[in-house]
Parts: C-alpha cells; sequence; structure tokens
C-alpha cells in the first residue's frame, strides 16, 4: 500500500505539514496572533484528515512487525551511506519509515490530540508565536516517532520532543514550571543516553548482507535488527540469551518505563503535569506516554525477544505496583491535575501488564488501552482546564456543587470520569477487560491483585465526582459560564469516541488485531 | 638538493603565505594607525590566501623539507579547519567592544594571532620532534601575550602569568621527555624512531618515562585533568576572542600533533591489522592510562562546570569535558576512533566558537559575563538567544544538531572497540552536563528582563556571523555524510 501527494509520500507529509506550520507561524508577525493559532490548527487539522485518510485505505491483513514487504505506506530513502573503505565498513542510516498495525491507531491518536490540542489552546495569550511554534515541533516529533523504522530515524525524533517539551512547561507553566521541566528534561535525556547507548551497540553487532554487492552493511534499520541471522559474530549483543542483551533490554526499557511512566520512574509525570498549561497536559497524558509504550512493542520485544521473555514477569510485577500505587496515591490528592496525573499511572500500568502477558488477548488490550487512555485523560485534563480558566483554583476541595451551575460541561465531563473508571459501554471498560484477560492467561495473581486497582479507582473517581460536582455550591463559585461553543468542539469529539468504542470497538481491533497476533507469536517464538 | 628545497617551498605555501602577512601587519601597523580593522582585513587576507593553497594540496600525501614536515590529506584536513577558525576568531576580534580600548596596539594583536596560526599550522604537519616542540613553543609564547593583551585588566595579566609559569614547566618536562625519547632512539625523526622502537630498545624504563613526560606536556596542552588547572583562570582572564582561540584552535592543533605523534610512533604499522595498537612501548597499559584520562577530563570537567557562573570559566570547564571526550578516540587509536576524532574536532569547531561568540555579544551589548545576570536575555535579544541556546545544545549533544553527530561518532567508536566502562562513564557525564548548559538557557528565558532594560540589537554583521556559526551547527546534525567523507579521506597519515 502507497500513497501519495504531490509525489511525496502521506507518511512525510503527516510528519512534516506541522514543521511547515512551524516555519509560516515564525514568519508572521508577532502582533497577527488569530493568524499564528489559525495556522497551527490547519497544520494540526490536515494531520486528522490524512489520519483518516490512513484510516481508510489501510490493509487490516497486512502483518509488518518484522516484515519489510508487509508495512504500509512505506518510504524509504537512503539518507547517510558511506562506502566501505579498509578500516570502516560501509555506514548505512535510511529515511525508513512505515505502518503496520501496531503504529496506526498510535498515528491516528497523535493527529487527533494535537488538534484538540491546538483548539485547547486558543486562549494562551502569551508569547503566542514561541508557544505555538515549539508545540507544532513537538507534534512532529510525537508523529515522527510512530512511523519511523530506522533507528536512528526514531531516535532523532524521541529527542527532538525534549527542547519543545522543556520550554512549554518551563515557559507557560504554573508556579514551580522551572523544577518541573528541569526534572522532565533530565529524566527523559537519561533515558535518551541510555537509548543512544543501546543503539550503538546494536549497530555493530547488526550487519545484513547487501543482496547487490554482497557487502556487510552496519545498519541502524530496525526490521534488520530483528532477524536473529544478521548478527554479526563476536558482535557485543549478538547470541541469545547473554547477559549483554539483558542489559541492552534493560537499559531500552528504563528510557520507556521513564517515558511510560513506570513505577518507580514516575516521579516527574505529577510535576510536569501540574506545573504544565492545560494544552500541553492533555499532549502529555494523550500521546507522549504512549510513546513508551509503543517503544516497548516496537523495539524491545521484537529486538530481543529472549530478553523480553526473561523480563516478563519483571514487567508484569511493575505494572501491577504501577495500578495498584498508582490507584491509591491519586485517592489521596487535593490538586484535581495531580489526581488525573497519577491514574495515568495507573492505567499506563494496565497497558504493561496488558502487553506484558505475551498473548494476543493482552497485547491487543494494551494497545487499545493506549488509545483508549489517551482520549479519556485527555477529556479529564481539557475538563481540569475549563474550571482552572474559570476559577483559578484546581484544589478539589475548593468546588462543590458544579453541575447546577455547568450543565453541559458536567455532562461532558462525568461521560469522561466514568469511562477512566471502566463503566461498562465506555471505551475504557473494553481495553481494561482485554489486558485483564490477557494477563489473567498468564500470571494468575499478578492479575489479580491488579484487578483491585479498578476498584481503588472507582473510589477516588467517585469521591471526585462527589467533591466537585455535587453538593453544595460555594459563594465564590456562583454565576459561572457554562461551555463556549470553542469548548464544547474540544470535548465532542473525544466524548463520541469514548462512546462509540465503548459499544463498538471492533473497527479499532480489526486494525491492529493482525499485526499484534504476529508480534506475540513473533516473540514467543524467540524472533523466528 | 637545491631542487629538493625549491619543491619543499612549494609545498609550504600556506604557512609562508601565514609568514608574509605577519611582516605585512607589522609593516602596515607602523604606517596606518588611525583605522582599527586594516591590520584585521590584512589578517583576513593572509588566512584566505593560506586556505586557498591549503585546499590546493589536498590530494598529496608527501614529505617535504628532508622530512621534517609532512603534507598528507590529515595535515591538510586540521590546517583547513584551523584556518576557518582563524577566519571566524578575527571577525570576532573585530566586533569585539573589549578590544576596542586597545585600539592603537591591535596591530599587535594581529601579528601574535598571525605568530600563533602559524605555530598551530606547523604543529599538525611536523613530523620531527624537535620541529613540533618547536611549533608548540611559538603557539604557546604567542598565546601566552595574547592572553594578557588587555593589560589594564589586572584579571587578563594575572591570567597571562598563570599561564606562562603553567606553560613553561609543562614545557620544560615535555622537552625532557623528548630528549630522552631521542636518546633512547637516537632520531628526531617520528617514523625513524617508530623503526628503532620496533626493533626494541634496550632502556624500556627510560623510554616509558619519556613516554610518560611527553604525555604530561600535550596534556597540559589540550588541557586533560589533571593538567588542566591553568585552563579555567586563564580563559577567565583572557579576551573572550583569545579564550575562543585557545579552546577550539589550539585545541584541535594540540589533538592533530597528538594523534600524528601517538599514531606514527608507537602503532607497529606493519601489524596493525592485528593488535598492534601501543605495541611498540610495552611496559605500561597506555590506554588504560589515556583512558583514565579522558574518564577524569570527563568528569570533573563536567562537575566543576555545574557550579561556574561566568560563562567563560563555564565553556572552559565544558571544553576540558570535551577534551575527555575526543581522547576517548585516542584511546582507541584506530581509525574508527581517529575518524571520530576529526569528526568531533569540525562539529565542536563551530558549536563551540558559537556559544563564545554569543558570549562575546552580550558582554558588548549587555556588559556581562555572568550567568546569574543573563535573566531576561531571551526577551531583550531573542536572536541572539536563540542561537546560544542551539549551540549549548549542540554541547549537551541533543539533535538535531551537529553535537550529536559528535558523540554518535566518539561513543560508537568506543562501543566497537569494546570500551564499555568508558561510554558509560562519558553517557553519565553528558546528562551532568546538561545541567550547567540548560541553566544559561533557563536564565535566559525563563526570567522576565527588568522593565526598563533596553531592547538589544545587533548590526547585520553580527547577525551574518552568526548565521554563519548556527547553520553548520544545525546542518551537521541533519546530514553529514560530506563531513564522513572528509573526515574518512583524511584519515591517511603519510607512511600509512
Amino acid at each position: 500500500m502507497e500513497l501519495h501527494i504531490f509525489g511525496i509520500g502521506i507518511l512525510t507529509w503527516i510528519v512534516f505539514i506541522p514543521i511547515v506550520g512551524m516555519i509560516i507561524v515564525l514568519l508572521l508577525p508577532d502582533k497577527n496572533r488569530n493568524a499564528i493559532r489559525w495556522t497551527a490548527a490547519v497544520a494540526t487539522g490536515i494531520q486528522v484528515v490524512l489520519a483518516g485518510v490512513i484510516f481508510a485505505v489501510f490493509d487490516r491483513t497486512k502483518l509488518g512487525i518484522n516484515d519489510a514487504e508487509s508495512f504500509q505506506f512505506v518510504e524509504k530513502f537512503s539518507w547517510i551511506t558511506v562506502e566501505a573503505v579498509p578500516w570502516v565498513g560501509r555506514i548505512e542510516i535510511s529515511y525508513f519509515m512505515g505502518i503496520d498495525g501496531l503504529s496506526v491507531l498510535m498515528i491516528i491518536l497523535t493527529s487527533l490530540i494535537s488538534f484538540i490540542g491546538v483548539i485547547s489552546s486558543w486562549n494562551i495569550e502569551k508569547m503566542v508565536k514561541g508557544y505555538f511554534a515549539l508545540y507544532l515541533l513537538l507534534v512532529t516529533g510525537m508523529m515522527g516517532v510512530f512511523v519511523a523504522l530506522d533507528f536512528f530515524l526514531f531516535f532523532i525524533f524521541w529527542e527532538v520532543m525534549l527542547l519543545p517539551m522543556y520550554f512549554l512547561i518551563g515557559l507557560w507553566g504554573g508556579p514551580r514550571r522551572e523544577y518541573a521541566a528541569i526534572k522532565f528534561f533530565l529524566y527523559t535525556f537519561v533515558g535518551g543516553i541510555l537509548m543512544l547507548l543501546t543503539m550503538l551497540a546494536l549497530y555493530f553487532s547488526v550487519a545484513y548482507t547487501d543482496p547487490a554487492t554482497g557487502q556487510s552493511v552496519h545498519t541502524f534499520n530496525i526490521l534488520h535488527m530483528m532477524n536473529p541471522a544478521n548478527y554479526v559474530d563476536g558482535g557485543l549483543l549478538s547470541g541469545v540469551d547473554t547477559t549483554w542483551r539483558y542489559v541492552a533490554w534493560m537499559a531500552l526499557f528504563i528510557n520507556f518505563a521513564i517515558k511510560i511512566p513506570l513505577f518507580p520512574f514516575h516521579t516527574w509525570l505529577p510535576d510536569a503535569h501540574v506545573e504544565a498549561p492545560t494544552p500541553i497536559s492533555v499532549i502529555l497524558a494523550g500521546v507522549l506516554l504512549k510513546l513508551g509504550t509503543y517503544g516497548l512493542l516496537r523495539i524491545n520485544f521484537p529486538i530481543f525477544p529472549d530478553g523480553t521473555i526473561y523480563f516478563m514477569y519483571f514487567m508484569a510485577i511493575l505494572g501491577m505496583i504501577s495500578i495498584i500505587y498508582g490507584a491509591f496515591c491519586a485517592m489521596a490528592q487535593d490538586d484535581f491535575k495531580k489526581l488525573i496525573a497519577y491514574s495515568s499511572i495507573s492505567h499506563m500500568g494496565i497497558v504493561v501488564l496488558g502487553i506484558a502477558a505475551l498473548n494476543t488477548q493482552g497485547m491487543v488490550g494494551g494497545v487499545l488501552q493506549m488509545f483508549n487512555h489517551g482520549i479519556i485523560t485527555a477529556v479529564l485534563f481539557l475538563a481540569v482546564g475549563v474550571l482552572y480558566d474559570r476559577t483559578h483554583k484546581r484544589g478539589l476541595n475548593d468546588f462543590g456543587g458544579i453541575a447546577n451551575q455547568m450543565p453541559k460541561y458536567t455532562g461532558l465531563a462525568m461521560i469522561g470520569m466514568f469511562a477512566a473508571l471502566g463503566l461498562p459501554g465506555l471505551n475504557g471498560f473494553v481495553s481494561e477487560l482485554f489486558s485483564f484477560l490477557g494477563a489473567f492467561e498468564a500470571y494468575k495473581w499478578i492479575t489479580i491483585i491488579s484487578v483491585t486497582g479498578i476498584i481503588i479507582t472507582a473510589g477516588y473517581i467517585l469521591w471526585t465526582i462527589q467533591r466537585v460536582f455535587l453538593g453544595k455550591t460555594p459563594e465564590k463559585l456562583t454565576g459561572l459560564n457554562d461551555l463556549t461553543p470553542r469548548e464544547v468542539l474540544m470535548f465532542v469529539p473525544l466524548i463520541a469516541l469514548i462512546i462509540f468504542l465503548g459499544v463498538y470497538p471492533s473497527p479499532a481491533i480489526k486494525l491492529m488485531n493482525s499485526s499484534l497476533g504476529y508480534l506475540v507469536e513473533f516473540v514467543t517464538n524467540g524472533g523466528f | 638538493m637545491v631542487e629538493h628545497t625549491l619543491h619543499s617551498i612549494g609545498q609550504f605555501l600556506p604557512e609562508i603565505v601565514i609568514v608574509s602577512t605577519l611582516c605585512v601587519i607589522i609593516v602596515a601597523d607602523l604606517f596606518i594607525k588611525s583605522e582599527r580593522h586594516t591590520t584585521g582585513w590584512i589578517m583576513l587576507g593572509g588566512l584566505l590566501l593560506a586556505g586557498y593553497f591549503t585546499i590546493m594540496q589536498i590530494g598529496r600525501s608527501e614529505a617535504v623539507f628532508y622530512d621534517m614536515v609532512a603534507v598528507d590529506p590529515f595535515a591538510v584536513f586540521f590546517k583547513s579547519i584551523l584556518i576557518l577558525a582563524g577566519i571566524f576568531i578575527v571577525f570576532f576580534s573585530m566586533k569585539s567592544l573589549e578590544l576596542e580600548s586597545y585600539k592603537p596596539r591591535i596591530g599587535e594583536y594581529y601579528m601574535l594571532i598571525a605568530g600563533m596560526m602559524l605555530g598551530m599550522m606547523m604543529m599538525v604537519g611536523s613530523a620531527n620532534l624537535l620541529l613540533m616542540f618547536l611549533a608548540l613553543e611559538l603557539t604557546s609564547i604567542c598565546s601566552y601575550v595574547l592572553v594578557g593583551f588587555t593589560k589594564s585588566s589586572l584579571r587578563s595579566s594575572e591570567s597571562s602569568m598563570k599561564y606562562i609559569i603553567y606553560g613553561a614547566v609543562s614545557s620544560g618536562i615535555m622537552l625532557y621527555g623528548i630528549s630522552l625519547l631521542i636518546g633512547v632512539t637516537s632520531s628526531t625523526d617520528i617514523y625513524t624512531i617508530n623503526e628503532a622502537l620496533i626493533a626494541g630498545v634496550e632502556q624500556t624504563l627510560i623510554l616509558n618515562i619519556s613516554v610518560l613526560m611527553i604525555i604530561v606536556g600535550l596534556g597540559f596542552k589540550i588541557a586533560i585533568v589533571p593538567f588542566h588547572f591553568w585552563a579555567p583562570d586563564v580563559y577567565e582572564g583572557a579576551p573572550v576572542t583569545i579564550a575562543a582561540l585557545l579552546a577550539v584552535a589550539s585545541k584541535i592543533a594540540a589533538f592533530g600533533m597528538i594523534i600524528r605523534f601517538f599514531s606514527v610512533t608507537f602503532i607497529d604499522s606493519a601489524g596493525v591489522s592485528a593488535s598492534g595498537v601501543w605495541t611498540a612501548i610495552e611496559g605500561i597499559h597506555w590506554d588504560l592510562l589515556l583512558g583514565g584520562m579522558a574518564a577524569l577530563a570527563m568528569i570533573v570537567g563536567n562537575l566543576t562546570a555545574l557550579r561556574q557562573d561566568n560563562i567563560k570559566r563555564m565553556l572552559a570547564y565544558s571544553s576540558i569535558a570535551h577534551a575527555g571526550y575526543i581522547l576517548m578516540g585516542l584511546v582507541i587509536l584506530t581509525s574508527e576512533g581517529l575518524t571520530a576524532i576529526m569528526i568531533y574536532l569540525f562539529i565542536y569547531l563551530f558549536m563551540n566558537l558559537g556559544a563564545f561568540y554569543v558570549a562575546m555579544l552580550f558582554l558588548n551589548k549587555a556588559g556581562t559575563e555572568s550567568i546569574e545576570e543573563y535573566k531576561g536575555l531571551g526577551f531583550r535579544a531573542p536572536l541572539a538567544a536563540i542561537a546560544l541556546t542551539i549551540f549549548l545544545v549542540s554541547l549537551t549533544g541533543i539533535p538535531p544538531t551537529g553535537g550529536l553527530i559528535a558523540k554518535l561518532y566518539i561513543f560508537g567508536a568506543a562501543i566497537s572497540a569494546g570500551w564499555i566502562w568508558l561510554v558509560v562513564i562519558a553517557g553519565i557525564t553528558t546528562v551532568i552536563s546538561l545541567f550547567y548548559y540548560i541553566r544559561v538557557v533557563r536564565n535566559m528565558f525563563f526570567y522576565k528582563p527588568d522593565e526598563n532594560a533596553p531592547e538589544i540589537s545587533f548590526d547585520l554583521t553580527s547577525k551574518l556571523i552568526l548565521f554563519a556559526l548556527l547553520i553548520p551547527t544545525l546542518f551537521l546534525g541533519i546530514y553529514f555524510a560530506p563531513l564522513l567523507e572528509i573526515a574518512k579521506s583524511s584519515i591517511s597519515i603519510i607512511g600509512f
């Protein structure tokens, strides 16, 4: 499957359209704020359209994962090729993009959340030009990670997100934004260095034979790294079940676990969420966290099947701890944003538990949970943002009786809340069910303990609803305006998805089912 | 014999041009006092001409002046980037306000820079221990004077004094080492020494001591731990332009000389494919010694930089750390390692000069070198502040900047040679370095400027120079294949 627009592949368009937007934003005059906002909206809007096109024409039967032939919308160009000299073998880095069932949902999620983030950024008045330029750069980075099939390209996109995020939190954030920004930067940078070193070790261990010339070529191609036959004799990461392979697995895992964030690497997240402006929280929870689990599935699982099997219990236990611990922490929060941040940790734990089960049900549940959680937390953070815009408060105990004041808002926010709680009929239920079903097959006790997290989740969500929406309205909070049309616009698509996927999840599942089934088979067979 | 000399002179044109420039500057300085930039333009013209002749040497590979000087791709590569650095420094100097008050003596300044350029170009080309030492001393002595050029500034004079004392001692030690090495092998030519060493020398103890002493002397020049104590004081006291020259050009030259010296003298080139590295001088684990020094430099440089408030001092410690990263390539001493060094130095040139340049612009316009006082500069001078951010991000090694590529190749070379512990230290210290680089960025952007602080604007040429540094820094992060090709084709040292 290939699709070109004006001779340029659709993936290049979807990744780089925000960069085009960024350049236009930078060229526009400072004063012209609405033009800047509209540019960003159009750029991300085009992404949504392109994602829709991809959704429509995506071939649900093709497998992908390690087979270059069955990736779709593939674009592959030689980026850097240096011919061999006696000492240094041929060096190859390519601009290699493609998607399969694993990435297609993430692309839809990224484009949608980015677009809604722009709408929610409409009321940002401080340094509008800089804000949207950085925002668009961030979107390119996120989208790029989901389509890159060359490790070097993947790494570049991964790290490109750092600086925009640092500035977006640090310049437009709350009172402790500096601390939160540097903490975010530092955690992710540590992970980035670990990934850099592992990537280099992989590079020197992997060489495929170029069919045209018969030369042995070192490569950053992720698909070549999945083939055990491509590992050179005596390479650091050659062989199966070696200590170095476990070390490399662990280094990559820590990098991704920081992003997920998985206990005990999670402490940056509450700080970042609390300080970040609303749209950035939405992006952070909606897309950025998914990069971590996506990285595990795209890189750790297929490149190191031996390490994945060796550490599967370890992953499941960390998932379990995150579920329970995140839920308990959420219960203890007074700050609305912190509560959602910890609930994110808990819900991402479910993803990890699901994919660690290494069976199709768990895997499908995990990836669907990534998508659903992205939608649900986006709604929740938008809901907090709406309240904060009106009252400049985030403390749960500051509110009460909002339901009388803002009925439309309450209705929409409550749907999000119930979806987070896992109410049947809404999307969160489906993916949690699948994840736990899959996990139960693999780990009985770990799953049983994890499921108690659902009860705690129900506890804190219901308590939050009671404290914020129900009860008597405090004197100060009377006369709040209900949602403006712009705000309704940003809620509606997400709420529609929440309900639709809750009732009828198969369009999403069909997208990824065959790829993920193949991934499970591939990993459990040890990469053959 | 005459023919050989004449032929040699033909191969020595870049250096000859620099010497002539030096003379022309002296004369011009006598007659043209009024116009400040005249001598600067002469210097620039000389550098450009020398650059032209250097580029004409591409592809040549021979030894001239009776094997004293090598004209090979390796030397040409280093000479080219030295000249490039020199050109930037001259532009910086024309823009520097610090030098404005020394207008009547500015001819001396450029004359000394010409002397230093000559020394540095000889350093990377010479294939004879005595010539190497002479070139090194020429460079050093010019730089002592240049550091103290702003002589009404106490700090400048003090740092010059410190520099001389440290420099003299280390030169002495190094010369002693050289004399021992010459005594043991009875030759001053590094190729002959190599043959003698491979044939085997009896006084291995003296040999080891002599090499150690040479390493001390060279370690001083590249400011590697534990011989780095002079660098922060000197960088802080010297005019920014000279600090930049020392941090970039003189370091590039020293590394060029060290690579040639080590890889010619101590490698068993016949058996290089086997485990030829360092086999010519057994007795000490030289790679481990250098690896330890590299690790120390990365750790000490980065940790100490954390606590600095003066930007030049911070950059001094950061350049100590970078010397550590570069030294990793030397530890391996394979072609991969040396290629990585050359890539690193080339990118380092742009990003580090860029950082110094913005520091100088801020000194000119905002009158401060203190990082604390950079607060709000991001709003007063957005362009320069964004540029500085990119340079610092590049020094950290975050894509899409050249700094990542530099680190990528050095780390890659070390990993492929199995130096995992060294790479892990390099990785950890890279994370540490993020702290102090990003602190500058934070101060510039996360604080509002004073209400009445004026906006800072720069003239067109200042901006052009900035872009000339900025564009390569960014471009090399995205497309670096040409640099790779150049570095790989420049790796060949004559005789290999």
